[in-house]
């Protein structure tokens, strides 16, 4: 028989048996998450042409032997296609390259990332490297949950060929819109292409590119992140936007870019420019690498000058976007892998030897060192200038899933071949946006 | 047993007494079995095909993102499409392709085969026609790739033009607003041109040659006997022709993709293509198979009458 004292210590035995049962949990929970010591396959999704990601999970793997990847790759215009059906499927990605992200965040299709965060204290880096992948309940971007992290971040500005630059009589990058425009009619003086640039719909119309760089010459860069973060009212129609185009318009019609850029894909853009067909292009830190091997010592950056002198220079920089699907099953060691790209030492000699950008992470942390005369000094140095003018702007491709597909990329198809102008061009963009945002 | 008796009857029975029988009784052991050999086949096909038709015609109803719920809207997705000339648009551009994917290989498949048959049915025929046929062998997306890069502006089409002096007309084909259709629509005539010359001239080898012989005796030359003979007595195979090379223009994607995806602007977009961006890119099913039905639809009305005046009516 139970006497007293053993009934009731039996009961507080029995009553203190869960809350035994969850320390662990707790335990768990306190310490950040890692992928053990088991074996783990991490399932995922990379995007066709881009060594970075490959890079990084080879390493990771030669340094936690345990995790082995199964990964599976694709164009980047498939991946839009498909990302919605991988992460709602069966066999969901633990990690995947994301296009964009918030239509996938509303439908829960992606990891909340907060709690991670805040285990590995990603809270504490430098803003402007989270807020890009937060997403608010109303949808809109900048703040919010976070969905997703930047395998690194990237820049993008003006790539110039040294050789005919100093043909037309340029010494140092221009400071001014006036004074890139003066070179610009230069190259085309000397008989030179002026600028090379891509625009074929399968690739994506290139020229968002030096349009975005004109916009952010001319007007604030807040009103345009405004738009691409999707918040309420906002509109890509205003004047200095307008003025924007209207300068692209000029170009167009001054025949500053090739004939037949309708017609041409990105890596044929990059193959003739690295020819020297083109004085410019205008294009991001992620093509470093190959400017390097195929042009060396042949190659500089600059940022696109500001309209008034004395002004700060402004990019867009986006990080190289990566999330976790909601229901991954080794989103943990995913989320490890997040941090370890940004904080190990090898990882980040990859994000800038491979990547060609800014691996981000914590900061203080020390930039890995690069070739002398590599061009990806000068677009991390310009990273700096970026940072330090909070300048820089996500890509007004990446406003919604398919902005650029069926707004930017036809409409400035259409400038080109003289069937659009430039308030038309923006108003068509904002109707299609408009009508995206109410699907 | 009377199934017994049918079974036992002779095989010399004519096939109509045959039918006759069969039809009378509702089911007989023959078409039982001959519904078993059916049966995968069918089964395969409403799986495949009939099922994820109906499916389509359902989806066309609601709007839907193919993730979270759908939303009924009636025929507000037809509606879309016709207020839409973007989505208009595309109906039109297929039609335009009809033309090269369909009536100039017909046409063009006629002549060839008529010259190959008449002046030419021995070796050099024979090379002739597997020149011609070559393209339907290569898959399309490698001879779209090959003709992004020949219609490229310093591609090979134009180094001849400037060869012969037509410099002033050479551009970027395919990135023309006004070229780049028709720039598509030949690569269409390069791939369909041999189907349609090979199909037709084993039609024309299956011809009576006394009939041509008889015209000739009677002093008809070849176009009297093209226009007299061939063509009415090749109906069967022009019909063929036709509703293979009208559904391949309608329902044209692989080339149109990996030529131009659609552009420049909206100057290529097809239907394939754009319920392809609609579903795909745009997460809007809804609409996408609203269009589906649409282009199905559209793809019946052209065929169906062709396979009517078609039809063989000589029993």
């Amino acid at each position: 028989m139970l006497n007293k004292h053993k009934f009731v210590l039996l009961i507080a035995v029995i009553m203190l048996l869960p809350m035994v049962s969850l320390m662990p949990v707790v335990a768990a929970q306190d310490a950040a998450p890692d992928c053990g010591t088991e074996p783990v396959v991490l399932n995922a999704y990379f995007e066709t042409g881009f060594d970075i990601p490959f890079r990084l999970a080879e390493e990771f793997t030669r340094q936690y032997p345990n995790v082995t990847w199964d990964i599976k790759q694709d164009q980047f215009t498939n991946l839009i296609n498909s990302t919605p059906r991988l992460l709602s499927g069966d066999n969901p990605p633990d990690l995947i390259r994301l296009p964009t992200m918030v239509s996938f965040a509303m439908q829960g299709l992606l990891m909340d990332l907060d709690g991670y965060a805040e285990a590995f204290g990603w809270n504490d880096w430098p803003v402007p490297q989270l807020d890009q992948n937060r997403v608010a309940e109303d949808g809109t971007r900048g703040s919010g949950t976070l969905f997703a992290m930047g395998l690194n971040y990237s820049l993008t500005g003006v790539f110039y060929n040294k050789e005919l630059a100093a043909q037309i009589g340029m010494t140092e990058p221009p400071a001014t819109l006036a004074e890139f425009e003066a070179l610009l009619a230069a190259a085309k003086e000397a008989d030179l292409l002026p600028i090379m640039q891509w625009g074929s719909a399968r690739s994506g119309m290139g020229l968002a590119f030096p349009l975005q760089a004109l916009m952010a010459s001319v007007g604030p860069v807040g009103p345009i992140n405004d738009w691409i973060y999707q918040k309420p009212d906002a509109t890509i129609v205003s004047e200095s936007n307008i003025e924007a185009a209207e300068h692209l318009l000029r170009w167009i019609e001054a025949g500053y870019f090739p004939s037949d850029i309708n017609a041409i894909e990105y890596t044929d853009a990059n193959g003739r420019f690295a020819q020297g067909e083109g004085v410019f292009i205008f294009n991001g830190d992620w093509q470093n690498a190959v400017y390097n091997a195929e042009m060396p010592g042949n190659i500089g950056f600059f940022l696109m000058p500001p309209a008034e002198e004395g002004g700060a220079p402004a990019a867009m920089s986006a990080p190289l976007t990566f999330g976790i699907a909601a229901n991954a099953v080794n989103a943990d060691c995913a989320a490890f892998f997040f941090n370890w790209v940004a904080s190990n030492e090898t990882a980040r000699e990859i994000g800038v030897l491979v990547g060609g950008s800014n691996p981000g992470g914590p900061s203080g942390l020390e930039m890995p060192a690069v070739e002398e005369g590599s061009v990806t000094n000068e677009t991390l140095a310009a990273g700096v200038v970026v940072g330090e003018a909070g300048t820089s702007m996500d890509f007004i491709a990446n406003a919604t899933s398919a902005i650029f597909a069926q707004g930017w990329t036809p409409e400035l198809q259409k400038m080109v071949g003289g069937r659009q102008d430039a308030a038309g061009l923006l108003e068509a963009v904002q109707a299609e946006y408009e009508r995206q945002l109410e699907e | 047993m009377v199934t017994a008796m049918t079974l036992s009857e002779p095989v010399s029975q004519p096939i109509a007494s045959s039918r006759k029988t069969l039809s009378s009784k509702p089911i007989s052991r023959e078409s039982v079995i001959g519904w078993l050999f059916v049966l995968p086949a069918l089964i395969m096909y409403a799986i495949f095909v009939l099922f994820p038709l109906l499916q389509s015609v359902r989806y066309s109803f609601f709007r839907w993102n193919g993730i979270g719920e759908m939303r009924w809207v009636g025929l507000d997705n037809y509606a879309t499409i016709l207020d839409d000339p973007n989505l208009l648009g595309t109906i039109y551009n297929a039609l335009i392709l009809v033309i090269f994917f369909s009536v100039i290989p017909v046409t063009l498949g006629l002549i060839v085969a008529s010259i190959i048959h008449r002046i030419a049915p021995g070796k050099l025929g024979a090379v002739a026609r597997t020149v011609l046929f070559l393209p339907q062998v290569i898959p399309l997306v490698a001879a779209g790739i090959i003709w992004g890069w020949l219609l490229a502006l310093t591609g090979l089409i134009n180094q001849l033009l400037d060869a012969v002096g037509l410099g002033a007309i050479t551009r970027a084909w395919l990135g023309d607003f006004d070229w780049a259709l028709p720039a598509v629509g030949f690569i269409g005539v390069w791939v369909l041109l041999g189907f349609c010359t090979v199909l037709l001239w084993t039609g024309m080898t299956k011809l009576d040659p006394a009939l041509f012989e008889s015209a000739r005796i009677d002093g008809a030359d070849w176009r009297t006997e093209f226009t007299r003979i061939t063509v009415p007595l090749l109906r069967q195979e022009i019909g063929v022709c036709l509703t293979v090379t009208i559904i391949a223009a309608l329902a044209a994607f692989d080339i149109v993709y990996v030529t131009t995806a659609g552009g420049p602007g909206n100057a290529t977009a097809v239907p394939g293509i754009q319920i392809y961006i609609l579903a795909f890119t745009q997460q809007r099913i809804g609409l996408a198979s609203a269009l589906s039905v649409m282009l199905m639809t559209l793809v019946l009305l052209i065929i169906l009458p062709i396979q009517f005046f078609n039809r063989d009516t000589s029993k």
